[in-house]
């Protein structure tokens, strides 16, 4: 971690691991998708539309490790002051603001044939969208504070306030949710799915997973260039500036 | 009177005598109640049964408002600085400055939720419960705006980037706020569960909140 500290010599890394981790994306996405639409059996009562699980539940997963991802970088920021912590956690918000959008979307699609209706006031659905606007709140303060060093603070901050209060955010909303009506929502209980539709879902997860990472790094070296750009701008004020003078 | 008394007092007395400042949010809280049947119809029965939560959701917005209030004006002036070179530690600084804007917000809020509620056809017997409630529940606002201040000290826009980063923390305390009430008019079962929940949240944050805070501020005026 600490020779990671060096920007130059973890662009390097990345340079060196995009290629290779593209073609395992490929392949497992590939894998995945055939896997999905065609391998996969539909569902005795949901029919073709389970196959939306495929990239639902993924989704999901990624969008709370993505917090997960964020609030760790947090506490990079905060106790060990790695430089790239802070990087990593913005690169990885507007991803997890991403990943969080596409399931509450296919979620709002799969339910429309499933319930009924696109949206219902379900646990789940109800503390995905909170998550949703915790990312915006976080992404929203990153660009309202210029200083790149205060507002990755800030936003690691915030980001450590939101890992605690999701635990207690999820505890209400389920609380809520079954005092107003009983759960009558499909759930798919782990152990209890069978393993034609458990597979499938295992690679598309990997496959997720897999181009998390892709875009974080894309996203991490994107910003480290942005940062070298914004400091050669100011350094190149500087001499016009004394120029001038 | 040592430090931590006399900034509360001080803190208190400027929110009093700042013009209006107390007014204007119970006339916003007033105003948000208020034009709410407009919206949804004047329909008694309907009103009574959505009233619990829509007298929390308007006191969570009124005391959003003016929450910005709570270190922004020190901030401005160099208070804040010549505070945090004193002998009150962050943390501190930051939950009294809190406890003076649940004294100064919080608690005239709760008190004037009653008189809006027959605006809403809340029940009667219903009324002490609701304000026990935001009584239990609006420390954890406060506590919980202070972070939010903290985090916005200083930016543009920073009353609306507030809203959007406080207002999702605000979900458990408006659940089981307005559960504890409705369990009361309509059932089932008690009231004590949620109560006791709300005071948990309200406990927890008045702890831990101001750590956050302090850390924002440090951040804010480095």
């Amino acid at each position: 971690m600490i020779s990671l500290a060096n920007p130059t010599r973890f662009l390097n890394l990345v340079g060196a691991v995009v290629p290779w981790l593209a073609a395992l994306i490929v392949i497992l996405l590939g894998t995945g998708l055939y896997l999905a639409f065609f391998v996969s059996p539909p569902d005795y009562q949901q029919g073709e539309t389970v196959r939306i699980m495929y990239v639902h539940v993924p989704a999901a997963w990624l969008a709370m490790g993505c917090f997960l991802v964020i609030a760790i970088a947090a506490l990079g920021t905060l106790i060990w002051r790695h430089p790239l912590a802070d990087v990593a956690a913005k690169a990885a918000a507007p991803i997890g603001a991403c990943f969080t959008f596409v399931a509450l979307v296919t979620g709002s699609l799969w339910g429309k044939p499933m319930w009924g209706t696109y949206w219902v006031w379900d646990a789940r659905l109800t503390s995905m969208l909170v998550l949703f606007l915790l990312y915006l709140g976080l992404i929203a303060l990153w660009q309202a504070i210029e200083e790149p060093g205060r507002a990755g603070r800030a936003a690691a901050i915030l980001a450590l306030v939101g890992a605690i209060n999701i635990p207690i955010i999820k505890f209400s909303v389920n609380w809520w949710n079954t005092l107003h009506q009983p759960a009558s929502v499909l759930r798919v209980d782990g152990p209890s799915i069978d393993p034609a539709l458990l597979t499938p879902l295992f690679v598309m997860g990997a496959a997720f997973a897999a181009l998390f990472v892709l875009l974080h790094l894309l996203a991490m070296r994107t910003e480290i260039l942005r940062r070298r750009v914004r400091a050669l701008q100011q350094t190149q004020v500087e001499h016009a500036v004394l120029a001038g003078a | 009177m040592s430090p931590a008394v006399a900034l509360l007092v001080r803190d208190v007395k400027l929110a009093w005598r700042e013009g209006g400042a107390i007014g204007v949010v119970l006339g916003f809280y007033l105003v948000v109640v208020a034009i709410m049947p407009f919206g949804l119809g004047p329909d008694l029965n309907l009103l009574a049964r959505i009233a619990p939560g829509m007298l929390w959701v308007a006191l969570l917005l009124a005391a959003l408002l003016s929450a910005d209030r709570i270190f922004h004006n020190d901030y401005e002036d160099g208070t804040l600085d010549v505070l945090a070179t004193g002998p009150l530690p962050l943390p501190l600084l930051a939950a009294i400055k809190s406890l003076a804007h649940w004294l100064t917000t919080g608690v005239p809020l709760a008190l004037m939720a009653p008189v809006l509620g027959l605006l809403l056809n809340l029940p009667l017997d219903a009324m002490p419960l609701l304000v026990a409630t935001m009584f239990a529940g609006t420390p954890a606002v406060s506590f919980i705006a202070a972070i939010g201040a903290s985090l916005t000290l200083g930016l543009r826009r920073s009353g609306l980037l507030l809203a959007l980063l406080v207002l999702p923390l605000y979900v458990p305390v408006l659940i089981f706020g307005v559960s504890t009430v409705s369990m009361n008019i309509v059932g089932p079962g008690s009231p004590w569960p949620p109560f006791l929940m709300l005071t948990a949240i309200s406990l927890a944050s008045i702890v831990l909140a101001p750590l956050a805070a302090a850390a924002a501020l440090r951040t804010a005026m480095r």
